[in-house]
């Protein structure tokens, strides 16, 4: 600071120190006994008598079963998934890009004034994320335990399922998404009277698309293995074909479908990056 | 009167009070160049006159319309008659350069036509005819990270000139252009004002380009006017008065330099 004089000696020590290696020992301290309680022990996967006892279990599902008339049921029941999840996804995405605008300040015209829409603002954003905390509040296969209940088996009781707490999850994390964007652009357009929609596609989605769309992808990818757990309570799909094959003590049937859902998720991921690809 | 403020105090969220009472009053198609010490207020003056900012105390009036009476369609129509170019261009960078231009208009254009646009840009025509103004006809249809610094800005200038505004406020727009580029800027933005009838009110680090562009100098110190006068009747005294303290316009005088490396000490 050339020209004024500082008033004391210059502070030479960083002033945050303190409280990070603070934050980091609590975090240790809180974090340890929550190990115990869920009796994390890494020493008893090395113990020999267990290390023999998953030998031969993982033994058991070699060789996985390719019969033609398992190779039918299984691929039903990977496009029954499949469907599952994307039309899940696909309501999920509906309910959740009205939510994750409403949600998100950038896009807020009163916070440039008048002042009196300031508040009305922020009850409705406080509103939208009480509402998106409900819709993920409960497990998704909670909800599939319920609508399986009232709609009888199969995939539509995991469409509905998840629609729900996907829904509240995307609505959360594009609003996030979108705060965490670089702002100015949006808002020099709203300066120039633009609506928020039109501020949306000129100014933020070009900056935030790509995070955008990896993060809704990843969400598909986790969706499909949510419909395979769902399929465990009735809704059909991979998840009730291997919950067949578990009750039938049938190792090799486990391990077709188990290469199945590998062959989704690098599916998945190879989705990703095409779309980045082609988006940056 | 396009611009009037009465008394315009404006102070901080964080308690700093940026604006101390102006009163400045701005013909219609008048050219006004702000000029003063970085910390002075003149970005604060500037987002009061684009209706963005509500003075603390005081009366503004743009545009013949107090903004802060109005109901929200209203305000959104006044703001899409004031254009304003900034100091850094708020363009993302994935943008092509003819949607960057096409943005200028969307104060005007319904949802529908906002978002036909952004899908296919609908006035290839009038984009490129805005680019070539300022030198870039050529670039239409390139990405904006595609482009220099200076290039971007250039675009930002064209996206304003595309919004043909009533009312043109500017904010340090060539601080990041080389000289002769500042000055064809300039030139263009003057021309748009001339040609259309627009007011013209644009905040300058470089004196020289303001005497050069603008009849009429505002000097502002410490949120306040120190002069209001001709740029005939602007001395070097003046200018030192306006200026003492500032450590980059005393290094440098007064010449086109880079803005954003002052640290706000100044005024403290």
């Amino acid at each position: 600071m050339n020209g004024t004089a500082p008033s004391s000696r210059p502070e030479l020590r960083d002033p945050l120190a303190l409280r990070r290696a603070g934050l980091a020992v609590t975090a240790l301290v809180l974090l340890w006994p929550l190990l115990h309680l869920a009796e994390f022990r890494p020493s008893t996967l090395l113990d020999p008598a267990n290390l023999h006892v998953m030998a031969s279990f993982v033994a058991g599902f070699l060789p996985p079963v390719v019969d033609r008339e398992f190779l039918g049921y299984l691929l039903t029941a990977t496009l029954q998934t499949l469907a599952m999840a994307t039309a899940g996804m696909a309501l999920a995405f509906a309910i959740a890009v009205p939510l994750a605008l409403a949600a998100t300040r950038v896009l807020s015209i009163s916070s440039m004034g008048p002042a009196d829409g300031r508040w009305r603002g922020r009850v409705v954003r406080q509103g939208v994320r009480t509402l998106m905390v409900l819709l993920r509040a409960v497990p998704e296969v909670v909800w599939a335990l319920m609508f399986v209940r009232a709609l009888g088996l199969g995939p539509a009781a995991g469409v509905l399922a998840l629609a729900i707490t996907y829904g509240g999850m995307l609505a959360k994390v594009y609003a996030e998404i979108l705060e965490a964007t670089d702002a100015r652009p949006a808002r020099a357009l709203l300066q120039a009277g633009s609506g928020r929609i039109a501020a949306l596609c000129f100014g933020l989605l070009p900056l935030a698309a790509e995070e955008l769309v990896s993060y809704t992808v990843y969400r598909w990818e986790c969706a499909v293995r949510a419909a395979v757990v769902m399929g465990f309570v009735g809704a059909g799909g991979l998840g009730q074909l291997m919950d067949q094959a578990l009750k039938g003590f049938d190792p090799g049937q486990v391990s077709s479908i188990s290469l199945v859902f590998a062959a989704l998720v690098l599916l998945a991921d190879a989705i990703s990056l095409v779309l980045r690809k082609v988006l940056a | 009167m396009s611009l009037r403020l009465e008394g315009v105090v404006v102070v901080h969220a964080n308690g700093r009070r940026a604006l101390a009472g102006i009163d400045l009053d701005i013909a219609a198609g008048e050219r006004v160049a702000l000029i003063g010490p970085s910390g002075a207020g003149k970005t604060t003056l500037l987002r009061v006159a684009g209706a963005s900012l509500r003075p603390t105390r005081g009366r503004a009036s743009v545009l013949a319309a107090d903004p802060w009476s109005l109901r929200a369609g209203v305000l959104k129509a006044l703001r899409a008659r004031i254009g304003f170019v900034h100091q850094a261009a708020p363009i993302p960078p994935r943008l092509r350069v003819v949607t960057a231009v096409l943005a200028g208009r969307l104060g005007r254009w319904s949802v529908g036509r906002a978002l036909r646009s952004w899908l296919l840009p609908d006035d290839v025509a009038g984009a490129r005819d805005a680019l070539a103004r300022v030198g870039l006809g050529e670039r239409v249809f390139e990405r904006c990270d595609q482009l220099s610094g200076g290039q971007l800005q250039r675009v930002a200038v064209a996206r304003t000139l595309y919004q043909a505004p009533a009312l043109l406020l500017a904010d340090e727009p060539v601080s990041a252009l080389d000289a002769t580029t500042a000055d064809t800027v300039l030139r263009e933005l003057v021309g748009y004002s001339e040609a259309a009838g627009a007011t013209f009110l644009a905040s300058l680090h470089a004196v020289d380009l303001a005497l050069r562009w603008f009849p009429r100098i505002v000097g502002v110190r410490d949120g306040a006017v120190l002069f209001d006068l001709p740029a005939a009747q602007v001395t070097p005294d003046r200018l030192a008065a306006l200026y003492a303290g500032d450590h980059a316009a005393e290094r440098d005088a007064p010449v086109t330099e880079p803005h954003g490396a002052t640290p706000p000490f100044a005024s403290a």
